[in-house]
């Protein structure tokens, strides 16, 4: 008789927690609860999972026995929301200890967070508030992002954000506040290009300007999201990143000429508000799946 | 950020340099509907019961009132028996606080720690001289709320198509985990007493001697154990 | 009651607990993680644009229909209070919770 060995590598590197698994240059999805049994039947081309780290705070019950399950089939990606990396205040030092538990038991394939403030004077806001850019924020920002990755234990990836409006007082552009941020830190970036359009869009800049100017290798993961059409008192387009629609084509092409320069990378389909059925939100699988593909031919 | 009536920071631009106001709206209205959103996935209950209209002004009174301290969204709301009690449009629904504090309870022992029940054995085994010295460590899902009001009565008839209608009676509920799903009981205000005296530590005997001759002890540990509620004798 | 009736008493409490359970206990399933999940409340999502939910002052005398309970509470018919009378709201109380 034959005895066949199977092992399982992946499994195996998560069990070893001084192995950490990367995640793929892969499509990935913001996981819902309710597309559990869809993921786990058919995943199509899905090859990880990001998960909000404040969902995963409780004490037990099922959604982090959820996760346990979900962490044996995939790589899973931790992005917190709720951290305020760019708030004036001190760290809230118990939600960091809730992310190193989280992070330390679940020791996932990737961890990021936002270049965004939420808490002020110890309340939460609940929304990724923008900061302006200086020597100041820098220096803050900077002491904010190596205390995460001293007390979590690890690199982090922080995420460009979306902005509706621009600060007086900013001296430098998002661009090399970021560039600097990597050089002072060693994090990693999370490159949103929906985040970029719709900024660049808000602020009447160029996009693809944007992107050139970016600090390309540091880049660990890319998202991709829907946006609102809204405008402001003048007329002027106003884009809302609600993440409660399907990726336009315009972003899908800024998508295309990053991919350009960064080379394959995990791509992040992110769909939060009027989340739809799996056979919509795999159809953006697909779509990310085959710009990755155009990058690797 | 939250009050409507500040005006805009200063330095806060568009792109052709004018002041940002409504682009700034956005940022104030993304924290508070995100926070009203939050009440109603929270609250779904109470929302039912005063209509979505009332609900979403009074969460706007709400979220000003009580900010989060906590970036933990799925906890928050934790002030609102309290804050219904004391809101006068509410007057008139007496029972409305402690449905909300149902609510929140369903929430915590959704999120509670998993605990292992001890089997019916290990309190089979027990001595009867024992007993009355025995405390029972009860799992961090159980939960109890006691009112003056049909509780039970009126989370079935807004749970359930075929609920009978309320009529005017104290209940209590428990709440338990047995597994993932949180499950709503109806016990009476002796039931919760005594629950609430196990789960701090008083003794069997102790928690007998807290309730009336309304008590069925019987009754209330065999719920207990059947919902794997007890996770050690000692 | 004596110590000793006590402890008969509670020992018949566990004896009837116990026969109640060879009849009501149920089998656990292990980890099942289908089911009804409650919504998961944090997310990097933006709210609706500029509707005017952060912009507009909460306006209780401007609109008092609004602050009418108008959902199943309406075929609940319970009285306001526990011993069956009915309370009366106040407007000045409401204006001491509305943001400063």
């Amino acid at each position: 008789m034959i005895h066949l060995t199977i092992t399982y590598p992946k499994a195996a590197a998560m069990l070893d927690a001084t192995q950490t698994p990367l995640l793929p240059a892969r499509p990935g999805v913001g996981y819902k609860a309710q597309h559990y049994a869809d993921i786990m039947a058919s995943p199509g081309p899905l090859g990880w999972l990001e998960i909000h780290a404040e969902n995963y705070m409780g004490d037990g019950g099922r959604p982090i026995a959820q996760l346990r399950h979900l962490a044996e089939r995939f790589p899973i990606s931790v992005h917190g929301v709720g951290l305020s990396i760019g708030g004036e205040d001190d760290l809230d030092t118990d939600h960091l200890a809730r992310l190193k538990h989280l992070v330390g038991w679940l020791n996932p394939a990737s961890f990021s967070e936002h270049l965004a403030w939420s808490t002020h004077d110890s309340h939460f806001y609940n929304d990724l508030l923008p900061l302006p850019y200086t020597t100041q924020t820098l220096t803050r920002v900077a002491t904010h992002i190596n205390q995460v990755q001293d007390v979590v234990g690890r690199q982090m990836l922080l995420e460009n954000p979306s902005s509706y409006l621009a600060f007086a007082e900013s001296t430098m552009s998002e661009t090399d506040f970021l560039r600097e941020l990597v050089a002072r830190t060693g994090c990693g970036l999370l490159l949103d290009v929906n985040n970029v359009f719709v900024s660049a869009t808000n602020l009447q800049t160029s996009p693809q300007a944007y992107i050139d100017a970016f600090p390309i290798d540091a880049v660990g993961e890319i998202h991709l999201g829907g946006h609102d059409e809204d405008q402001d008192e003048t007329g002027a387009p106003l884009l809302i990143d609600s993440h409660g629609k399907a990726v336009v084509d315009p972003v899908w092409a800024l998508l295309d000429y990053t991919l350009a320069k960064s080379g394959p990378k995990p791509l992040l389909i992110e769909w939060d508000t009027d989340v739809p059925d799996w056979s919509v939100l795999s159809a953006e699988i697909a779509r990310a799946d085959a710009a990755l593909a155009m990058v690797l031919a | 950020m939250l009050d409507p009536a500040a005006a805009v920071p200063a330095g806060i631009i568009n792109p052709d340099g004018g002041q940002a106001a409504k682009r700034f709206d956005v940022y104030r209205n993304n924290v508070a509907v995100s926070l009203s959103d939050a009440l109603e996935a929270a609250f779904p209950i109470v929302r039912k019961l005063v209509g979505d209209q009332f609900f979403r002004a009074m969460a706007g009174i709400y979220l000003r009132k009580h900010p989060p301290k906590s970036p933990l969204m799925m906890f928050y709301g934790h002030a609102m028996p309290q804050f219904l009690r004391r809101f006068p449009p509410a007057q008139t629904l007496g029972y409305l606080p402690d449905i909300a504090a149902v609510e929140l309870a369903l929430r915590h022992a959704y999120h509670a720690a998993d605990a292992t029940p001890v089997t019916p054995q290990e309190f089979a085994d027990l001595a009867p001289d024992a007993l009355m010295g025995v405390r029972l460590r009860i799992a961090p899902a159980v939960q109890t709320v006691a009112s003056s009001y049909p509780i039970h009565a009126i989370y079935r008839a807004n749970t359930s198509d075929t609920a009978p209608k309320p009529v005017m009676q104290a209940e209590a509920i428990l709440i338990t985990r047995p597994a993932f799903d949180p499950e709503l009981h109806r016990i009476n205000a002796a039931a919760a007493t005594c629950i609430e005296a196990l789960k701090s530590g008083q003794t069997l005997g102790q928690a007998m001697a807290t309730a009336d001759d309304t008590l069925d002890l019987g009754q209330v540990l065999g719920l207990l154990l059947a919902q794997s509620a007890v996770t050690e004798i000692y | 009651m004596s110590n000793a009736t006590k402890t008969l008493v509670l020992a018949s409490a566990v004896a009837s607990a116990l026969a109640g359970l060879s009849t009501t206990a149920t089998a656990q399933e292990n980890v099942k993680c289908f089911g009804v999940s409650l919504a998961g409340a944090n997310d990097c999502a933006a709210g609706p644009g500029t509707t005017c939910a952060g912009s507009s002052k909460v306006d209780y005398q401007g609109n008092a229909w609004t602050f009418v309970p108008a959902g199943t509470c309406e075929t609940m018919e319970l009285p306001a209070m526990a011993d069956g009378t009915e309370r009366m709201g106040s407007l000045e109380a409401l204006d001491r919770d509305l943001p400063a």
